[in-house]
C-alpha cells in the first residue's frame, strides 16, 4: 500500500504501521518502504513517517541516511512549523554519522527568526549531547547564545539544555539572571519548573544565607512604595538594626517567584515552595504552606508527593503548617499511603496545645478497618507520647486499653510501642507488665511476643513471681516459637538466671539445651554465648563476673523518630527526596557561601560599556561617598551635571531634571531595587546614545552627544518615576498601567515646587523648537516622555530586560539576528489636530520597539493630549476601517484624561508590509473622530545584524528583479560615513552591517509582517554621487524605500 | 557504538539492565575527558499505558527504546499494593525510575532515568490524560485504542525529547484536529488531513492559550461557580472539620480577542486562589478583579478555598443507627437523611455510599425513597436517594447479615454522602459583573451556581 500512488492508501498504511509501533510490535522490516515517503506532500503522512523514523532510525542507520537530505531541505522551508519539525526529527534520529549535520542545523536554527524554531534548537542541543558528548564545547556556545534570547518561549527549553549539558557553568547565568527572573512569570509552566530549580541552585552559590541572623532579619529593602501591590507585609515589622542585608537580586528572585504560587500547575507550586524553603528568610517561607495545602485537593499522586515534602518541612519548622492541622485529618477513603503520610505530618505537628484534639482523632483512626493504618496510628501515638511529656501517661493508658483489642495486629503493635515507651519511663510498670504477661497466651505475632518477653526479662525484678512462670510456659513451647521469640526466651532465661537463679536454674539450662540443637545458627550462637557467660565453669573467664552487669545494664531508651528525619539533606521536590536515596543526576544543593561572590557579575554588559564610555570622554567624576546600590545612578547624575555645566540651554534643562530625579527618588524612598532597574534602563539608553554619538563623531559630534544625553536623561527621569508600573507590571501587556502609574507618580512628587518647575520647563520646551536647531527639535519630540508618563516599553518589557536587549545588539553576533532599533525614533506625526478633535489632540510616532504585540505588529505610540478645560473620559478605539489582512492591537481605553494632561499609550498595527493607511475611529465618551495612521515604509522594517559575508551571500540570492538601484547626488556634508549611517538609520529602521570598505555602507532589515530580508547598500562614488542599491523579495516596498532614501542623502 | 541488535530489541529477552549499561559505559568513556559522569537522559523517557488486567496496550518512546520488561517492576509493586489506589506513584528500579498515575482504570507509567521533580512528571501525565479526555470524550482503553494514531500524534506534539512542548489544549487542537464523525467522512472523501500545517498563532504571542481568528455567531460566556463542601462529622453529629473548596469553570465562546474582567460582590471570601495562566495576577492583587483574555472553549478559570474563619453551613444531617449483635450473625442498620440550613433550596442528587466491614455478607434493607444496591464483593452499599423533601425524610432500614463465626466489627463504617444544590454557592460568593473590552459585540453572559458535597463523611 505504501507504494500506492494515492495518498489515502499511503495514509492508511502508515496508520496501521503506527498502530503496530504503539502495541510494541516490530515493524522495522518496512523501513525502506516507509522512508521513501518522507518527502510526501501530505503533511499527515509526513508526520507519521517522522514517528516511524524516530522509532527505527537507530536500528537501520544506513537506510535512515536516505532521509537526511529531505530534512536538510525542510530546514530551509519558509514555514516555521516545517523548519521546526524537521529539526526535531533530524535531532531525534540517533545516528552518530550525522552529528556534524545536526550541529550545523542547531547553530543555524539557534539564530532563526522564529522563536518556535529556536525553542526546538534548544531541545535539539540535549539530544545531540546525549548522542555525542564530545560536542559539548560547541553546544555550550549555542546555549550561551540562546540564554541571551529574550523570548519566553525559548527560556525554559534553553535552561533545560543548560541543566543537561553544563549545569556547572554557572558563569553563563550571571548576565541572564535578572532577565530570567523577570521573564519567569511569562514562561510556559514546564519551563518555569526547570528555571526555578536552576535558580535555586544558582542562588545557593551566589548569595549569603538569610538564616544566620534569623531572629532579627532585617529587610533593607523598603518595598512599601513600589511593591506594595505585591502584598508583602514584611516591611511592616522591619526594624532599624542592620545586621543582614539581602542582595537585591536575591530579593528579586523571591519576589518574582511568589505569584507563581498561584499557578494551577502543582509542579510549579512545589518548585516555588522548595525555592522559598531553601532560599527565603525563615520568616517568609511560611507563605508557601497555604499553597501546598491547596494542592492536597488534587489527585492522589500529587497528594503523595506534596505530603512527603510537607512531612520533611514540618519536622524542621512546625509553625509553618500548624494553622492547617485540620487539613491533614485522614479520611476513610484515602489510600493507605496517603493516610500514613498524613499521620506522619500530624505527629510532627503535635504539641502541647493541640495534642488532646489529635489524640481524640487518633482514637478514631485506631478503629479503622485498614489495619496497616491502625498500626501506624499506634506508632504515632507512641511518638507523641515520647515527644510531649504531659500526655505520656494518657497515651500509655490508651495503649494499654488497646491491648484488649480484638485485632491481633493492633495488639501486637501496641505491645511494641508500649515496650518502647516503658523503656523511656521506667517508673511504673508493674501493672502493665503483669497485664502483658497475661496476654502472652493469646498473642501470636512474633514481634509482640518477643517484646513482652524482653520487657519481662528487663524488669524481672519488679515482677518476681510472674517472670519464672512465664519462662516455664515459654520453655514448653520453645520449639514452636519464631526465631525472634526464641532469642528473647534465651535472654529472659539468662536474666532470670542471674537474678533469681534458685528458681530458674534448671529451667534456664533446659532452654539453653534446646537452643543448642536449634536449626537456626543464630540461636545456636546465642545459646553458646550465654552459656559461657553465665554458667560458671572452670574455664569461664573474667567476663562472667560481669555477666550481671552486662545483661542488666540500664539500656538507653530508643528514640521514636520520624522516618522523614533524614530526608532533609535532599533538595525538596526532587526525585531523590521522594525515594530517599540519590537518584542518578541529582545535583547537591550547595551550602550558602560565607561571603557572597561579587554581585556585579550579574550586571548586564551594557552597564560596563557605558562606564567605559564615560571614561573615554574624560568627564570629571566627583567621588561621592555613596552607598553600594546607588553608585551607578550617582555616576550618571554627575555625568549629566557636568554636561549641564558646559552646555547653556539643554544643560540647565538637564540640571532641572536632575533635581527632579532627585526629588522623585527621595519621595519614592530609597528603594534600591527600583533604583537598580532604573539604572539599567538608563544604561541601556546610554548605550543607544553611545551608538548614535559614535556615528556622528565629526561635525555634529558635540550636538549629538548633547542630544543623546538629553534622551537618556529624559528616559531616566521618567523611568525612575514610574518604576512602579514597569517593574510591578512586569511584562504583562496591560497597558492600562500607564494611567495608573501616572497618577501614582504624580502623587509621589514631594512638593508642588518641583512639579511647577517642571511645568515651567516643559512650557519652555514647547517654545524652543523654532529657535533651536534640528536636535533640540528632537528633544521636543520627547516631550511626551518627559511628562511623568510610563515609558511605553515598561508595559511589556521590564527595564532590566531592555538592558538585556541592548546587550544583544552589542554582542554583534555573526549571524542574522533581530536586534533592537539602532536609532531611537524621533519624528511625531499628527493624528488628530486639537481643532478637529474638539480639544483632544493626538500624535503618534513609531517607537521601533520590537515584539511588543507579537510578531507582525508595528508598534505605534500614541500621545493623547487634552487641551480643553474639562475631563475627557473613556478614550478608546472605535470602529476600524482596515484594508484586508490588516490588524490592530488596540491600546486599553484611557478611562479619564485631566485637562491639560496627556497620556502616551502603545498600540500595534499589522500593516501587512504595505504603506496603506490604517483608518480607525478614536472615540471619547461623547464623541468620535476619524483618524488614520500611514506608516513610512522605513517603519515597516525590523533591523537585523549580520556579518558582511552573510550580507553578500544573501545579496547574491536577491538579484535580478529583486534588486532596485539608483544613482543619486550626495550633498557634500553628507559624504562622511557616519553621517550617512545616521541619516539612513533615521529614515528607516535598518540595522547597520559592519563594512570593510570605507565607501560602501550596508544596512539590513526584515519586513515586520512577512520577515523577508531587505538589504540596502550605499556605495559612494566620485564627484559626490552615490549608488543606492536595495535587494529584497518585496520589490514594491524596495522601490518605495529607494524613493524615500534618495532625498535623505541628497539633501543637506 | 549505540547500535542495537535491531529486531532483537523487541524480543522478550533483553531486560532493561542489559540494555542500558552499554549506553552508560560508552558515555562514561566519552566523558572521562572532562571528568564528569553525567548521564544525559533527562525527563520522560518512555510512556506505557497499562490497563487494569495488566496488559500494556500502548507504548511510546521519546528517546531510545526501553523494553517492556521494565514494567515488571511496576506489576510487582502493583501486586504488593493489593489495591490499585495504593500503588506508589514513584517506584525505583535498578536502572530506571517509574512514575505512574492511575486515571480512569488506566495506569500511565512513565520511565525516567535521572533526577527530575516527580510532580513535574505527575502533572504532565495528568495533562496527557486530560487531553485524551478532551479529544475523545473519555479516557478509556477503547477510546485510546480506536484513536491510536491521534494519540501518537498528540504525544509527539506534547513532548519533545522528554520535555513538554505544547500542552495547552487550544494549541493542540489547532495542530491536530480532534476526531469527529463528520470530519472523518469529509477526510475520506476529500483526502484532506486532520493535521494542521501552520504553527498555531497562540504559540508565538504572549497569550499562548488563545488562538487567533475565533468566530462565533452567538457570542456567549458562561461561568459555573461550583463549590464543594469537604467535611468530617463525628458520631455525635458535630463537625470535626469542614471546608469549602470552589472552582469557577468557564465556557467562553467569544469572537476575536475579548478582554474580560469579572468582579465579585465579596472577593474577600476567597482565601487561597489558583489561577489559569490567563489571569492578570497584578489586577487581582490590587483590585480583586479577575482580568483576563480567555482561552477559547471550556477551561477552569480559578479554583479557590474559602477562608477557614467562616463557619461552614452543613446542608444535610444524618441520623444513623448501625449495630452488630455480639455472637450473632446479624446486625441492624437504620439511616435517615434530612435537610438543614439549605437556604430555601432543595437538596438533590443525594447518594450515600458505605464501605461495610469485611464480615458483612449481605444486607436486607428497605428504603422509603430511592433505591439501594449492595456489592458483596467490594462490600459497598450505595443508596441513591434523589431529592430530599422535608415533609418525608428518606430512610433506609433493615438487617445486616454477617459471616458466621467472624468477630463482630468493632467500628461503625463511615458514611460518604454526595448531594447537589442548584443555584446556590454555599459560601455566599456572588459574581458582581462581567465586563468585556476589546470587542464590540454584546456577549450573552450567564452564571450558574452549584454546591456539591466533596469529601463528605460522617
Amino acid at each position: 500500500m505504501l507504494e500506492s500512488s494515492k495518498d489515502s492508501a499511503k495514509l492508511d498504511a502508515m496508520k496501521r504501521i503506527v498502530g503496530m509501533i504503539a502495541k510494541g510490535k516490530n515493524a522495522s522490516e518496512l523501513f525502506p518502504a516507509v522512508v521513501k515517503n518522507v518527502a510526501s506532500k501530505n503533511i499527515e503522512i509526513k508526520k507519521l513517517v517522522y514517528v516511524y523514523l524516530m522509532r527505527y532510525a537507530e536500528e537501520q542507520q544506513d537506510l535512515a541516511l536516505l532521509s537526511i537530505s529531505t530534512f536538510q531541505r525542510a530546514l530551509k522551508d519558509p514555514n516555521q512549523l516545517i523548519r521546526a519539525s524537521a529539526l526535531r526529527v533530524l535531532s531525534s534520529i540517533r545516528v552518530p554519522i550525522i552529528v556534524p549535520i545536526m550541529m550545523l542545523a542547531i547553530k543555524e536554527a539557534s539564530s532563526d527568526l522564529s522563536p518556535y524554531v529556536r525553542k526546538n534548537a534548544a531541545h535539539a542541543i540535549q539530544k545531540l549531547y546525549s548522542l555525542d558528548p564530545e560536542q559539548k564545547e560547541m553546544l555550550i556556545e549555542v546555549i550561551e547564545k540562546l540564554l541571551k534570547d529574550r523570548s519566553t518561549l525559548v527560556a525554559g527549553s534553553v535552561v533545560m539544555a543548560f541543566e543537561e549539558v553544563c549545569p556547572d557553568r554557572i558563569d553563563l547565568i550571571h548576565k541572564n539572571y535578572r532577565k530570567l527572573c523577570n521573564l519567569l512569570v511569562d514562561v510556559e509552566e514546564w519551563g518555569q519548573v526547570v528555571i526555578i530549580h536552576m535558580l535555586t541552585r544558582y542562588a545557593r552559590t551566589q548569595f549569603v544565607s538569610p538564616w544566620k541572623t534569623d531572629d532579627d532579619v532585617v529587610e533593607e529593602y523598603n518595598e512599601n512604595n513600589f511593591y506594595e501591590s505585591d502584598g508583602e507585609q514584611k516591611e511592616k515589622d522591619r526594624n532599624v538594626k542592620k545586621t543582614y542585608t539581602m542582595d537585591p537580586d536575591h530579593r528579586l528572585l523571591l519576589r518574582n517567584t511568589k505569584p507563581l504560587l498561584q499557578s494551577r500547575n502543582a509542579a510549579v507550586v512545589m518548585a516555588v515552595a522548595q525555592l522559598y524553603w531553601h532560599l527565603a528568610p525563615k520568616s517568609e517561607a511560611g507563605i508557601v504552606s497555604k499553597s501546598l495545602v491547596r494542592l492536597l485537593r488534587s489527585n492522589r499522586e500529587v497528594q503523595y508527593i506534596v505530603l512527603q515534602n510537607i512531612a520533611t518541612m514540618s519536622i524542621q519548622r512546625k509553625g509553618m503548617f500548624e494553622p492547617y492541622l485540620k487539613s491533614f485529618y485522614v479520611r476513610s477513603t484515602d489510600p493507605t499511603m496517603i493516610k500514613t503520610l498524613k499521620l506522619e505530618i500530624l505527629t510532627n505537628l503535635a504539641n502541647e496545645a493541640n495534642i488532646s484534639t489529635l489524640l481524640r482523632e487518633f482514637q478514631t483512626y485506631v478503629k479503622s478497618q485498614d489495619k496497616q493504618f491502625a498500626a501506624a496510628t499506634i506508632q504515632a501515638i507512641g511518638r507523641c507520647a515520647t515527644n510531649i511529656t504531659e500526655v505520656t501517661d494518657t497515651c500509655l493508658n490508651g495503649l494499654v486499653c488497646l491491648l484488649s483489642n480484638r485485632d491481633e495486629t493492633v495488639v501486637a503493635e501496641s505491645v511494641v510501642v508500649i515496650k518502647k515507651l516503658l523503656q523511656t519511663q521506667p517508673a511504673h510498670h508493674g501493672e502493665i507488665i503483669k497485664h502483658m504477661a497475661k496476654l502472652l497466651d493469646n498473642i501470636t505475632v512474633p514481634v509482640a511476643r518477643a517484646s513482652i518477653l524482653w520487657l519481662i526479662g528487663e524488669y524481672c525484678e519488679r515482677v518476681p513471681k510472674i517472670a519464672p512462670d512465664v519462662l516455664r510456659k515459654t520453655a514448653k513451647s520453645f520449639t514452636n516459637e519464631d526465631d525472634l521469640v526464641k532469642l528473647q526466651i534465651l535472654n529472659l532465661g539468662a536474666k532470670l538466671y542471674l537474678t533469681n537463679s534458685k528458681q530458674t536454674k534448671l529451667l534456664t539450662q533446659y532452654v539453653l539445651n534446646l537452643g543448642k540443637y536449634d536449626q537456626s545458627y543464630d540461636i545456636r550462637d546465642r545459646t553458646r554465648f550465654i552459656r559461657q557467660l553465665i554458667v560458671p565453669n572452670e574455664k569461664s573467664g573474667a567476663l562472667s563476673k560481669y555477666a550481671k552487669k552486662i545483661f542488666l545494664a540500664q539500656k538507653p531508651a530508643p528514640l521514636l523518630e520520624s522516618p522523614f528525619k533524614d530526608r532533609d539533606h535532599f533538595q525538596l521536590g526532587t526525585l531523590s527526596h521522594t525515594l530517599n536515596s540519590r537518584a542518578t543526576g541529582y545535583l547537591e544543593l550547595s551550602d550558602w557561601p560565607d561571603v557572597a561572590p561579587d554581585p556585579a557579575v550579574r550586571n548586564v554588559e551594557v552597564a560596563e560599556s557605558a562606564k567605559e564610555w564615560t571614561a573615554i570622554l574624560g568627564k570629571t567624576k566627583k567621588e561621592k561617598p555613596t552607598e553600594k546600590f546607588y553608585s551607578e545612578s550617582e555616576e550618571e547624575e554627575d555625568e549629566s551635571a557636568s554636561t549641564g555645566a558646559t552646555e547653556s540651554e539643554s544643560g540647565s534643562e538637564s540640571e532641572k531634571e536632575d533635581k527632579e530625579e532627585g526629588s522623585s527618588d527621595e519621595s519614592s524612598g530609597s528603594s534600591s531595587s527600583s533604583e537598580e532597574s532604573s539604572d539599567s534602563e538608563s544604561d541601556s539608553k546610554e548605550s543607544t546614545a553611545k551608538k548614535t554619538s559614535g556615528a556622528v563623531k565629526e561635525s555634529n559630534a558635540e550636538e549629538s552627544k548633547k542630544k543623546a544625553k538629553g534622551i537618556s536623561k529624559n528616559r531616566n527621569t521618567s523611568s525612575s518615576s514610574d518604576t512602579e508600573s514597569s517593574s510591578s507590571e512586569g511584562s504583562s501587556s496591560d497597558s492600562k498601567s500607564v494611567s495608573d502609574s501616572r497618577s501614582d507618580s504624580d502623587s509621589g512628587k514631594s512638593g508642588s515646587a518641583t512639579s511647577s518647575k517642571k511645568e515651567e520647563k516643559t512650557a519652555q520646551d514647547r517654545k524652543t523648537p523654532s529657535k533651536q536647531d534640528v536636535f533640540l527639535l528632537d528633544l521636543d519630540d520627547f516631550y511626551p516622555v518627559t511628562t511623568p508618563v510610563a515609558v511605553p516599553t515598561a508595559a511589556v518589557l521590564s527595564p532590566s530586560l531592555t538592558a538585556d536587549l541592548e546587550g544583544l545588539s552589542l554582542s554583534g553576533s555573526s549571524v542574522i539576528d533581530v536586534t533592537t532599533q539602532v536609532f531611537v525614533p524621533t519624528k511625531t506625526h499628527e493624528m488628530l489636530h486639537r481643532m478637529t478633535g474638539k480639544g483632544l489632540s493626538a500624535h503618534y510616532h513609531f517607537s521601533r520597539q520590537p515584539d511588543m504585540f507579537g510578531d507582525h505588529m508595528v508598534p505605534v505610540q500614541v500621545t493623547v493630549t487634552n487641551t480643553t478645560d474639562q475631563k475627557i473620559e473613556n478614550i478608546h478605539i472605535g470602529e476600524k476601517k482596515l484594508p484586508l489582512g490588516m490588524r490592530i492591537h488596540e491600546f486599553n481605553p484611557i478611562e479619564c484624561l485631566e485637562p491639560g494632561g496627556s497620556v502616551t499609550v502603545s498600540m500595534g498595527i499589522d500593516f501587512c508590509d504595505s504603506t496603506q493607511t490604517a483608518s480607525f475611529q478614536l472615540c471619547t465618551k461623547d464623541d468620535h473622530f476619524n483618524v488614520n495612521i500611514q506608516p513610512p515604509v522605513g517603519e515597516l522594517l525590523l533591523p537585523v545584524t549580520m556579518s558582511e559575508k552573510d550580507f553578500k551571500k544573501e545579496q547574491g540570492m536577491l538579484t535580478g528583479m529583486n534588486e532596485t538601484s539608483a544613482t543619486i547626488a550626495v550633498a557634500p556634508q553628507n559624504s562622511t560615513s557616519l553621517v550617512i549611517i545616521e541619516k539612513v538609520v533615521k529614515a528607516a529602521n535598518l540595522g547597520v552591517v559592519p563594512s570593510g570598505q570605507d565607501n560602501i555602507h550596508r544596512f539590513a532589515a526584515k519586513t515586520v509582517h512577512s520577515g523577508s530580508l531587505m538589504l540596502v547598500t550605499v556605495e559612494l562614488k566620485e564627484s559626490s554621487t552615490a549608488q543606492l542599491i536595495i535587494n529584497t523579495e518585496k520589490t514594491v516596498i524596495g522601490s518605495v524605500l529607494l524613493r524615500e532614501l534618495k532625498p535623505v542623502l541628497s539633501q543637506g | 557504538m549505540l547500535m542495537r541488535c535491531g529486531p532483537g530489541c523487541h524480543c522478550p529477552s533483553p531486560s532493561p539492565s542489559n540494555l542500558i549499561p552499554k549506553r552508560v559505559t560508552s558515555k562514561e568513556s566519552c566523558q572521562a575527558t572532562d571528568g564528569k559522569h553525567r548521564q544525559s537522559q533527562k525527563m520522560i523517557h518512555s510512556l506505557f499505558l497499562i490497563n487494569c488486567s495488566g496488559d500494556i496496550f500502548l507504548e511510546k518512546h521519546w528517546k531510545s527504546v526501553v523494553s517492556q520488561s521494565v514494567c515488571d517492576y511496576f506489576f510487582e509493586a502493583q501486586e504488593k499494593a493489593i489495591d490499585v489506589e495504593n500503588v506508589p506513584p514513584v517506584i525505583s528500579t535498578p536502572h530506571h525510575y517509574l512514575i505512574s498515575i492511575y486515571r480512569d482504570k488506566i495506569f500511565f507509567v512513565s520511565v525516567i532515568q535521572t533526577e527530575v521533580p516527580p510532580l513535574f512528571v505527575i502533572e504532565f501525565l495528568h495533562r496527557v490524560a486530560d487531553t485524551f479526555q478532551d479529544y475523545f470524550g473519555e479516557c478509556s482503553e477503547t477510546a485510546i485504542k480506536d484513536n491510536v494514531v491521534i494519540v501518537y500524534e498528540l504525544l509527539e506534539e506534547m513532548l519533545d525529547n522528554g520535555f513538554p512542548l505544547a500542552t495547552e489544549s487550544n494549541i493542540l487542537k489547532e495542530l491536530i484536529k480532534p476526531p469527529t464523525i463528520l470530519r472523518s467522512v469529509v477526510n475520506s472523501i476529500t483526502g484532506s488531513s486532520n493535521v494542521g500545517d501552520t504553527l498555531p498563532t497562540g504559540q508565538l504571542s504572549n497569550i499562548p492559550w488563545r488562538r487567533a481568528g475565533v468566530k462565533y455567531t452567538n457570542n456567549e460566556a458562561y461561568f459555573d461557580v461550583i463549590e464543594e463542601i469537604d467535611a468530617i462529622i463525628d458520631k455525635s453529629g458535630s463537625t470535626v472539620f469542614a471546608e469549602i473548596q470552589g472552582v469557577i469553570d468557564s465556557c467562553i465562546k467569544l469572537s476575536g480577542m475579548p478582554d474580560l474582567s469579572l468582579s465579585f460582590m465579596n472577593p474577600r471570601l476567597l482565601d487561597d486562589v489558583s489561577f489559569h495562566p490567563c489571569i492578570r495576577f497584578k489586577r487581582w492583587e490590587s483590585e480583586r478583579v479577575l482580568s483576563f483574555i480567555p482561552p477559547d472553549g471550556n477551561f477552569r478559570l480559578i479554583s479557590y478555598r474559602v477562608s477557614s474563619q467562616n463557619l461552614v453551613a452543613i446542608p444535610v444531617y444524618v441520623k444513623h443507627m448501625i449495630s452488630f449483635k455480639e455472637n450473632s450473625s446479624s446486625g441492624r442498620f437504620d439511616v435517615t437523611i434530612g435537610p438543614k440550613q439549605n437556604m430555601g433550596k432543595t437538596v438533590e442528587g443525594v447518594v450515600m455510599t458505605v464501605h461495610m466491614p469485611k464480615a458483612v455478607l449481605n444486607m436486607n434493607l428497605t428504603a422509603t425513597q430511592g433505591s439501594y444496591t449492595f456489592d458483596p464483593v467490594t462490600k459497598v452499599l450505595t443508596w441513591d436517594v434523589g431529592k430530599i423533601t422535608p415533609q418525608k425524610l428518606p430512610n433506609l432500614k433493615g438487617i445486616v447479615n454477617l459471616q458466621s463465626g467472624a468477630p463482630k466489627p468493632e467500628e461503625n463504617p463511615s458514611l460518604n454522602i454526595q448531594f447537589k444544590i442548584q443555584q446556590l454557592a454555599i459560601s455566599g460568593l456572588k459574581v458582581n459583573r462581567l465586563d468585556m473590552y476589546g470587542e464590540k459585540y454584546k456577549p450573552f453572559k450567564g452564571v450558574k451556581y452549584i454546591t456539591k458535597a466533596g469529601k463528605f463523611q460522617m
